[in-house]
């Protein structure tokens, strides 16, 4: 679950051809995934073995899977559970990771000792195993899953964030404006946030992809969440041994999870080529 | 190197400590009784389970303090005691020994694969910057790294093994069976190792070094080769030990995929079967293989690169 750190602040760069079409693909995926369930009729739980595996563009817009379940319903569902698990997982890696970080950077001495213990601790597991490790207390929930996801994250957050505070506050206009009298509230506020909020932005691009592709990896192999639930990985396995019979209805999970990932790492991505 | 050494061990321990600590919080956390879950995985349900369950937690000793309990835990680790299957009963190690080896096998082929085919590219890539193969290169990079490593895995077994029929879709044996999940593992780390490489080799022809043995007529081969891709090798082999992760994790989900009998299926079906002495045991040599992977890779490097040997 490693994540890249992009040197270059996200907000700085140019808008290039590359990000542009992130960024659009995202508001598309995300108007999926936030209006289409409101828009979609059809349940995405409900089967009718009549329709078992019905083709693209009859009763059906997008098919229907081999229990007979909307294909397009169950694809909204699980655009959205796929974005908001990976945005909340990203906001409870990311909000207490710069905190920490802003933490040990400003105070120092044993508060920064005792975090730099913590994140070792941390980096000295592969992420994906503590998940799998959290997950084995209860198979097929979102608590564990959720919980083992932030947990990995949040190193990142607090390592970019220690480290860029650390460097900003040796500079001598810092010093200049503790003397001048100002608060730590402004030095925090008009010196330390401009800095660091554009790096935080590219991070969480980045932890946002790398969640969505843990979740449903897991779901995949069957130790995240379960088949009822209408989830993209998931979705995909279930479907795999219909693949003669239906290619483009085991695809179309496939295609919806890539370019959900695709659209976060084009928006995240360095520009030093 | 003795600096070194103490880091890695240290990183070891702490491994060790966590995975102990966050299976024995597992084990006390589940619901049901310890000794009961012990006795039906040893002797099966049966109507005399509470007796044979009494009998365990006095054999286990499961009715002293926690804090007893753990330091018994972390002195039988100690002495490579990782206690029994919950499931089959047999020895963990035993059971370790056999999936570790075949893991050990796997990683290796797509560490290898991923050499052969991630650099290859990159060096052809990185010598004309903007040609063809350039920006394929890119391309592909792009769209391995946006997939999922399980849906890479499925359409290779869909097109190789069944639709093509050249290799068997899942199991164990030969280097047939290896192939396969190896070169799901290899396609995603070659995804940014050919990118690295490609960085690398196209800072590398443009140093006044490289310019100068073309000038003094050395053949456009011999230049690459030694002047070019050592140089450049560096931050691939670095690149890697960022990857020991990728590699660790990825044995999990492509063992999972292909069937393969290795310790990343062990501990998925260990997580599925609540087999807790499993999941510790397997968690224990996976963050372990992973401490090993990483201090190779930085051993590597300082083969490499003289300047980072003063350093260590």
């Amino acid at each position: 679950m490693s994540t890249d750190i992009a040197s270059v602040p996200l907000l700085r760069r140019p808008l290039n051809g590359a990000r542009l079409f992130g960024s659009a693909l995202l508001v598309v995926l995300a108007g999926f995934a936030i209006l289409g369930p409101w828009l979609v009729q059809a349940d995405p739980a409900t089967q009718d073995f009549g329709a078992s595996l019905a083709p693209i563009g009859g009763d059906y817009l997008l098919g229907a899977d081999h229990y007979g379940r909307s294909l397009l319903a169950r694809l909204a569902y699980g655009a959205r559970l796929s974005f908001g698990m990976a945005f909340l997982t990203t906001l409870a890696a990311a909000i207490p990771g710069a905190l920490l970080g802003l933490a040990a950077a400003w105070y120092g001495g044993w508060i920064e000792r005792g975090l730099e213990l913590l994140a070792t601790v941390v980096l000295a597991l592969p992420g994906l195993m503590l998940v799998l490790l959290l997950l084995a207390f209860a198979p097929g929930n979102f608590g564990p899953l959720f919980l083992g996801l932030a947990l990995t994250l949040w190193v990142e957050f607090y390592r970019v964030t220690r480290a860029t505070t650390a460097a900003i506050l040796r500079q001598p206009h810092i010093e200049a404006a503790k003397l001048l009298g100002f608060g730590s509230g402004y030095i925090l506020r008009c010196y330390i946030m401009p800095v660091i909020a554009p790096t935080i932005a590219t991070l969480a691009a980045f932890a946002m992809a790398t969640a969505i592709i843990a979740v449903s990896t897991l779901s995949a192999i069957s130790v995240g969440l379960q088949p009822p639930t209408p989830e993209l990985g998931s979705m995909i396995v279930e479907l795999l041994p219909y693949y003669a019979e239906a290619p483009v209805h085991v695809l179309l999970p496939a295609v919806l999870i890539f370019l959900l990932v695709l659209g976060l790492q084009l928006v995240a991505q360095r520009s030093d080529r | 190197m003795r600096r070194f050494l103490l880091t890695r061990l240290a990183q070891a321990g702490i491994v060790a400590l966590v995975v102990g600590a966050l299976s024995f919080a597992l084990m006390h956390a589940l619901p049901g009784d310890p000794a009961m879950r012990i006795a039906a995985g040893r002797y099966g349900p049966d109507a005399r389970i509470v007796d044979a369950a009494e009998k365990v937690r006095l054999e286990l000793g499961l009715d002293r303090p926690w804090a007893v309990q753990l330091t018994d835990w972390i002195g039988s680790l100690a002495r490579f005691d990782l206690g029994h299957s919950l499931v089959t009963g047999a020895p963990v190690l035993e059971e370790l020994k056999v999936q570790l080896g075949a893991s050990v096998w796997l990683a290796g082929a797509a560490l290898l694969l991923s050499l052969l085919i991630g650099p290859t590219i990159g060096v052809f890539s990185g010598l004309r910057p903007g040609s063809l193969t350039d920006r394929l290169g890119l391309v592909g990079a792009v769209i391995l790294r946006a997939m999922p490593p399980f849906v890479l895995g499925l359409i290779l077994m869909l097109v190789l093994a069944i639709w093509l029929g050249w290799l068997p879709p899942a199991g164990f044996g030969s280097w047939r069976e290896l192939l396969l999940p190896a070169l799901t593992l290899a396609l995603g780390l070659a995804a940014v190792s050919s990118q690295v490489t490609r960085n690398a080799i196209a800072a590398v022809a443009k140093a006044p070094y490289f310019a100068f043995a073309r000038h003094k007529g050395l053949p456009e081969a011999v230049v690459v080769r030694r002047h070019g891709l050592r140089n450049a090798a560096i931050p691939v082999v670095s690149f890697l030990g960022l990857q020991a992760i990728y590699l660790v994790e990825g044995v999990v989900v492509v063992e999972s995929i292909f069937a393969y009998p290795g310790i990343g299926h062990a501990l998925v079906h260990a997580i599925i079967e609540r087999d807790v002495p499993m999941v510790q045991g397997t968690a224990l040599v996976m963050g372990l293989m992973f401490v090993v992977l990483a201090a190779t890779v930085d051993l590597a490097s300082a083969w490499l690169d003289p300047r980072l040997r003063s350093t260590q």
